[in-house]
């Protein structure tokens, strides 16, 4: 735990987390109002806009990217909705019609300029690039925390993310009681001048930013996953609302501090020579979690099939004792 | 230009026509099997079953790499595949029904998790000292480029059966998607027919990976049965529809693909669908754009003949442009706004109309507000003659009394 973690493995292990802790106090919501895989709809849609941004500008300059990404986020959102109301079609179905054809575009458009100059493809969108966000200022070890100069030369990831993360938390704190009638009781909300269809919208651009942020730190396959395992997981868990952020906000830094050190050191462990992808491995840790929260997680059953389990216990009961 | 006219005639080589024909009976199987999913408004499991498939995916290419030295075997790609998307299916149902967890939730767990494992596997074939490592990528976003004849006709042939399979099942499907209770009477088990059409929705999936790539296949299954859907309300023929939008999506697309340098299969395959689909959101007789405007336009128009009519009877003078437009069209005006005696005779037809829907709406008024656009349509075209003359025989006494 010298040096060596510190140059290698402290800079991604924080990324790793700050991603995953927004992610997924968000996602808590987007699990419980059932939008869900709008997280999986705008990380595939960052992708057009950081390939029309490259084409754009020409550049691989992170706030043109950034700003491309974001745009084309909240632009899927919109013509999301638009498809729902205009051709009434079910939500589900018309964000998979959105979100493939702009990732088709994206797809073409990469193809199609001229990116051998720069290091930008599809692959990378979709699982970044975790490890190589190392810190060389950081060769002193621990101290280099502490030197201004050192400290400047951090990966630009790092602060932004940070940025993002206060972001996700200031929101939910001023916005907190719309967003909790809101997903709650919608037509209540309404009826008391919330706003819940205002507050819903900026929710979906909060998770834009927070996608989009994370996506060329860590791909959109660990943000998709952050914005569901968790949650889901702390689902199970309570019953109450803080207590399942507080849980989520647990179970991402676990999936992350693990799925990192899994990833880096468990092939070692397992005497290979190479490392696996750390963003896949945050995923899969926080499948586990969640299978497990699934297996064993105190309200994993819900009021609805606690009921239904209850009634068919009672009635196997009531026919034991019959034939008794 | 020539190159696509040759690709899309099948003139460009016996590969790149079998590709073609491969990628329309892909296409339009994958739409036949996505209209039912869609019906039974499951669109999105589609893209946890094709997420579902990378693991399986690399461990075949990892098994295979290890037995046999390569891993590039169709067959066995296709059956990791299929079976790590079944367990991915699997859990999404279990998720589903053991837990508290909505199918939205599960669906996004199973593929972020899948997939990332599959990245996992990935970056393992990576290290490994194996050739054919770039056949696998072909997977993730699909190439037909380098595709060989026999993995062509594997595609084709399987996809055919695929088609075959969704058209001898047609009906226990139609029924499940709209009335499950119904269908159980009839003798048809829901479960085993919902696991049908997943299996065949799992086979589709596993068949496109080569075509359109594991995130583009979802498309291929959502974006024809959502065209079909804006040109008809009968399912038998939202199936054929969408088959036939499917195929011809799969066809054009592997041939405009085929055509030129750096056009990616699947990705051309899937904006070809979604041309369509734009097409038909704003074309559609029903449910398009354009129909909807030219509704609301005709609907305006009678709003203001209406009103200007209901003003000429009460020899009010009338100023708004659209309505002294719409009555000189009609002929009810003249140019200097003086009623014509067409015009007198529309008035005190419009009046009469009008008191006969107040007198209905007042008699009757919850069937009344059933019905749409009440006032608007000719009363005795809205209503049983029956009805209408029941109204009028109450109202004469009302009409002559005022006089």
């Amino acid at each position: 735990m010298g040096a060596d973690f510190v140059v290698l493995s402290l800079v991604p292990i924080a990324i790793g987390i700050l991603v995953s802790v927004s992610c997924a106090l968000l996602g808590n919501f987007l699990v419980l109002r059932r939008q869900s895989l709008i997280g999986d709809a705008v990380s595939h849609v960052v992708l057009p806009g950081i390939v029309g941004a490259f084409v754009l500008t020409g550049t691989v300059a992170a706030g043109a990217m950034l700003l491309g990404a974001g745009i084309a986020a909240v632009v899927a959102v919109l013509i999301i909705e638009v498809v729902r109301r205009v051709g009434r079609v079910e939500p589900g179905a018309a964000m998979g019609v959105v979100f493939t054809t702009l990732f088709a575009a994206g797809v073409l458009l990469l193809e199609q300029s001229d990116t051998s100059t720069v290091h930008l493809d599809v692959e990378h969108a979709l699982y970044g690039n975790l490890e190589s966000l190392i810190w060389l200022a950081g060769g002193a070890g621990w101290p280099a925390l502490l030197d201004a100069e050192a400290l400047a030369a951090l990966p630009p990831q790092l602060p932004r993310l940070a940025l993002v993360t206060l972001a996700v938390v200031v929101f939910l704190l001023v916005f907190w009681k719309e967003l909790v009638i809101g997903t709650f009781d919608a037509t209540f909300a309404e009826s008391i001048g919330a706003r819940p269809g205002l507050v819903g919208f900026a929710l979906i651009v909060m998770v834009a930013v927070a996608a989009v942020a994370a996506f060329d730190a860590v791909g959109s396959i660990i943000v998709i996953a952050m914005f569901i395992c968790p949650p889901a997981a702390a689902r199970l868990m309570t019953d109450r609302l803080v207590p399942q952020l507080a849980w989520s906000v647990l179970f991402a830094v676990v999936s992350a501090v693990a799925g990192y050190v899994l990833a880096g050191y468990g092939p070692l462990w397992l005497g290979a020579s190479y490392s696996v992808s750390a963003a896949g491995m945050i995923a899969t840790v926080s499948g586990l979690i969640l299978a497990l929260a699934c297996l064993a997680g105190p309200r994993r059953f819900g009021s609805r099939t606690a009921a239904r389990r209850r009634a068919r216990q009672s009635q196997s009961s009531m026919s034991n004792s019959l034939q008794v | 230009m020539t190159a696509f006219l040759a690709a899309l005639l099948l003139g460009a080589g016996y590969n790149t026509a079998v590709v073609t024909i491969g990628a329309a009976i892909l296409g339009g199987s994958a739409g036949a099997i996505g209209t039912f999913i869609l019906l039974r408004k499951r669109s999105l499991v589609s893209d946890a079953v094709s997420h579902g498939t990378l693991p399986g995916l690399a461990l075949a290419f990892i098994v295979m790499a290890w037995l046999t030295g390569d891993g590039r075997d169709i067959v066995a790609l296709m059956a990791g595949a299929a079976l790590s998307a079944t367990l991915g299916l699997l859990c999404v149902d279990w998720i589903t029904r053991r837990t508290r967890l909505t199918e939205d939730a599960a669906i996004g767990a199973v593929l972020s998790v899948f997939f990332g494992f599959g990245i996992v596997l990935l970056t393992v074939i990576q290290s490994l000292q194996t050739g054919g490592q770039a056949g696998i990528a072909g997977y993730l976003l699909g190439s037909t480029a380098g595709m060989l004849r026999s993995e062509a006709e594997t595609i084709a042939v399987a996809a055919l059966l695929t088609g075959a399979v969704v058209f001898a099942l047609r009906r226990p499907f139609t029924l499940v998607c709209f009335d499950e209770d119904y269908a159980a009477t009839r003798g048809i088990d829901v479960r085993l027919t919902d696991l049908a059409m997943m299996g065949v929705l799992l086979a589709v999936t596993v068949i496109g990976l080569k075509v359109a790539g594991l995130v583009l296949i979802v498309a291929l299954t959502i974006i024809p049965p959502v065209t079909a859907r804006f040109w008809t309300d009968r399912p038998g023929r939202m199936v054929l529809i969408a088959a036939a939008f499917g195929a011809a999506a799969g066809y054009v697309g592997a041939a405009i693909s085929a055509s030129g340098r750096d056009l990616p299969t699947g990705a051309v395959i899937v904006l070809t669908a979604s041309a369509f689909f734009a097409l038909s959101l704003v074309l559609s007789p029903v449910r398009g754009l354009m129909s909807g405007l030219v509704t609301r336009l005709r609907f305006r128009r009678r709003v203001h003949e209406r009103q200007g009519l209901l003003a000429l009877a009460r020899g009010e003078a009338i100023y708004d442009p659209l309505t002294i437009k719409v009555l000189r069209r009609a002929g009810h005006i003249r140019a200097d706004g003086v009623a014509t005696l067409k015009g007198r005779a529309a008035a005190a037809a419009a009046v009469r109309e009008e008191a006969l829907w107040a007198l209905y709406r007042r008699l009757h008024p919850d069937e009344a507000a059933a019905l749409d656009h009440q006032g608007l349509v000719p009363i005795d075209r809205a209503l049983p003659p029956d009805v209408v003359a029941d109204l009028s025989a109450r109202l004469e006494p009302a009409l002559t009394g005022a006089r």
